[in-house]
């Protein structure tokens, strides 16, 4: 690879940092991306936020916009740190038409959720952010779209019990949770619990202390603790260090079930044979045999307008998150224009087409994502819209889908979501939104 | 204390004792560059990560190992003498304060160098080191910890001799001992410096490849450094055979804290467990276990 192609990346940052990537018109809809293309979690960042793009592209390029409202975005870079996503946000949200925030990052996603919800824009944080801001009736305007922590964590279990034969096969079981030392580590102990309960089984959680470069006395407790099962809920480096530990201490890696953000190629290279047979959680496949993924390679790439230096990394796990992301905000365009008309929309207008964004399996094939995704159906008090998840379980080379798509025990976990969610809007002195108010919409 | 226990109790010791020695491979860099300049060099982790991601963009081109290895060698080497002149040699006599914030600023100078120059990609680095344990009277113990171990300790002795044996080892000596008798006799400083800078990139470059095997090649590594600064409170900032002693402490003080007494805290106490050691022996004993105490007259 030539010393320009390397410089590519870091050159785009540069002109990231420098101003915008497209020209903002008032009449084009916007999407302001807080993006993260150098420091720590630059290859998270580059392969999301490049997909995203990609995306927007092939919709520009293809379609023309979205039923001729072009799509335009701004990048500014936080390096993935709060400070600097905030003043990012308060930099890019005087630009006009703003559809949806886009973070992609828990820290952010928190200190911006009074600030969005002031300017009644939607803040979408697909596969993470804050459990109870699935509740609609309080966050309005937080969208965890596809998968939030607790469903993960009731998907992660269901596909344990499905491979031990069913639920009642958990009784006695043991599964140790390794998660990271951060809020977003923490999010799901209780709910860890509340199911070990339900379903009989012993359960030990092990914090790793940020950034999770070192887990020796973590696995030595585990392997004196023998659990049948490790439920690995990392972050960044966390993930091939506990990967490469827990062959070093002789924990089979085929009992190793990864989280939503320990499923990437990043988590699982540097730990090289030590992360053969390793499984993860997944919303969506990884791949580039997917019809919407051939558009863009040949109309996006094909025309040299691709997001990523790397097209090494086109269907990548990040890569097809962002594509994934970028099909559900554009959607929610499509469909709040079908009731606002096909101009460029207020942020409250685009909110409202989040909150009927309900793409089934047959709509997901007519958009070309046929198995990259499955469905979603979010509604105005369903914020994450009833995702699916499946497993894929890594060869040393890529990740292969190991499993079917597995419906997390959304009936379960409805109830204990209420009871933060209702506990914060007392806190708050917020009362619970209906179905009508949620139709009164801001022009 | 049952037979199991105890031999878990030893297996914990030795997993501590062997990542300890991982730390001070790190701590050994910044003794390095203090012991001769007087400067606590922050940027010693980005030289780490630095050193790490040429090596193995250099092999994925194609390099075979050892070419990319003395290529690696000889880029460390530069960039430690291009910093020596470009940024020490300008502030020389200026207060400690001022040159560790040098050195802060020459941190993320070096991360996003290495991020520009070699993209933000996380790479797999492989030694040819197995990562698979081997099982001694019922203990596991990992292969590639020891066999860094040895590495850590062939480059101390080397260290130990250098500085004990040769002539430009006793000059760094002399330097670390008063700069301007040194000067007084004859002694080049700037060329003492290069060739001290010259050292620690090649240290950094040696722990950039174990912590890079170890940790996957990605911007992570410059945050060992996290775990070499305990070690340095601990050891002494002047002392190589201090860094040494000191990560085998910390090392195995933290994971045994982090089995026996973690779990009353909820766990996850390692993080900061070897810095509330460092810190008491920082009251009771301000230039560390083997640190040189100063005798200055005001």
């Amino acid at each position: 690879m030539s010393i320009f192609k390397r410089l590519a990346p870091a050159l785009l940052a540069a002109t990231i940092l420098a101003g915008g990537v497209t020209t903002v018109h008032a009449d084009d809809q916007h999407f302001p991306l807080q993006s993260y293309r150098v420091g720590p979690y630059a290859a998270g960042g580059t392969g999301f936020f490049g997909g995203f793009i990609d995306y927007l592209n092939l919709i520009n390029t293809r379609d023309g916009g979205v039923n001729g409202v072009k799509l335009t975005w701004s990048e500014g870079e936080t390096e993935y740190e709060v400070e600097k996503g905030v003043e990012v946000y308060q930099r890019l949200k005087t630009n006009p038409g703003i559809a949806a925030w886009n973070p992609l990052s828990v820290g952010i996603a928190y200190a911006m959720l009074d600030g969005i919800t002031a300017d009644k824009v939607p803040l979408i944080t697909i596969n993470h952010g804050r459990t109870d801001t699935t509740d609609g009736r309080v966050f309005p305007y937080a969208f965890p779209l596809l998968l939030n922590p607790y469903s993960e964590t009731s998907g992660i279990v269901n596909y344990i019990a499905a491979k031990e034969g069913g639920l009642e096969a958990l009784k006695g079981k043991k599964i140790a949770v390794l998660y990271h030392g951060s809020p977003y580590g923490k999010e799901t102990i209780p709910i860890y619990e509340l199911l070990a309960e339900k379903y009989g089984f012993s359960l030990v959680q092990i914090e790793v202390p940020h950034p999770g470069s070192e887990q020796q006395s973590q696995w030595l407790q585990i392997r004196q603790e023998r659990p049948d099962y490790v439920v690995l809920r990392g972050w960044g480096v966390m993930n091939p260090v506990a990967l490469s530990t827990a062959q070093r201490n002789g924990f089979p890696v085929d009992h190793i079930i990864g989280n939503v953000w320990s499923n990437s190629e990043e988590d699982v290279t540097p730990a090289g044979d030590a992360a053969i047979g390793y499984t993860a959680i997944t919303t969506q496949a990884s791949g580039k045999e997917y019809p919407v993924l051939q558009e863009i390679i040949k109309t996006v790439y094909g025309a040299g307008q691709g997001n990523l230096a790397d097209q090494a990394r086109i269907g990548s796990v990040y890569h097809n998150l962002g594509i994934v992301n970028g099909i559900l905000n554009v959607e929610a365009v499509r469909i709040a224009q079908g009731k606002f008309g096909n101009r460029t929309l207020t942020g409250d207008e685009v909110r409202w087409g989040f909150e009927h964004l309900q793409l089934t399996p047959e709509r997901v094939k007519e958009l070309g994502a046929e198995n990259l995704f499955h469905s979603i159906n979010v509604t105005y008090d369903n914020h994450e819209g009833e995702g699916y998840v499946t497993f894929q379980q890594w060869d040393g080379q890529k990740w292969n889908v190991v499993s079917d798509w597995i419906a997390p025990d959304w009936a379960l976990l409805r109830p204990i979501i209420e009871k933060s969610s209702e506990a914060y809007a007392a806190e708050k002195g917020l009362t619970l939104r209906t179905e009508a108010d949620a139709e009164n919409v801001s022009q | 204390m049952d037979w199991f226990a105890f031999l878990f109790f030893i297996e914990v010791t030795i997993g501590g004792l062997l990542s300890g020695v991982m730390y001070a491979l790190v701590a050994i860099g910044f003794v390095l560059i203090y012991k001769t300049s007087g400067v606590l060099n922050f940027a010693q982790g980005a030289m780490v990560l630095f050193a790490a991601l040429t090596f193995v963009s250099l092999t994925e081109q194609g390099l075979p190992f050892l070419a990319a290895l003395a290529i690696t060698a000889a880029v460390m080497a530069l960039l430690g003498l291009t910093i020596e002149r470009a940024v020490l040699r300008p502030l020389a006599n200026r207060s400690p304060m001022t040159l560790f914030m040098a050195t802060l600023g020459l941190a993320y100078v070096i991360e996003g160098a290495a991020q520009l120059i070699w993209g933000t990609a996380v790479h797999r680095l492989d030694l040819g080191i197995s990562n698979e344990p081997f099982i001694l009277g019922g203990i596991f113990i990992s292969t590639f910890d020891l066999i860094a171990a040895l590495i850590a300790g062939v480059m101390v002795a080397a260290l130990t001799a250098f500085f004990r044996f040769t002539r430009t080892g006793l000059a760094f000596r002399a330097v670390a001992d008063d700069q301007f008798a040194a000067l007084a006799v004859g002694l080049r400083l700037d060329r003492i410096w290069a060739a001290v800078w010259t050292a620690a990139g090649v240290v950094a470059l040696v722990a950039g490849l174990l912590w890079g095997a170890r940790l996957g090649v990605q911007f992570a590594l410059s945050l060992v450094v996290l775990k070499a600064l305990p070690v340095l409170v601990l050891g002494g900032f002047d002392s190589v055979l201090g860094a040494i002693v000191a990560g085998l402490l910390i090392g195995a003080t933290e994971k045994l804290a982090e089995v026996y007494i973690g779990p009353v805290f909820g766990g996850g106490i390692e993080g900061w467990f070897a810095y509330a050691v460092a810190l008491i022996v920082l009251l009771v004993r301000p230039t560390g276990l083997f640190g040189q105490k100063l005798v200055e007259r005001y």
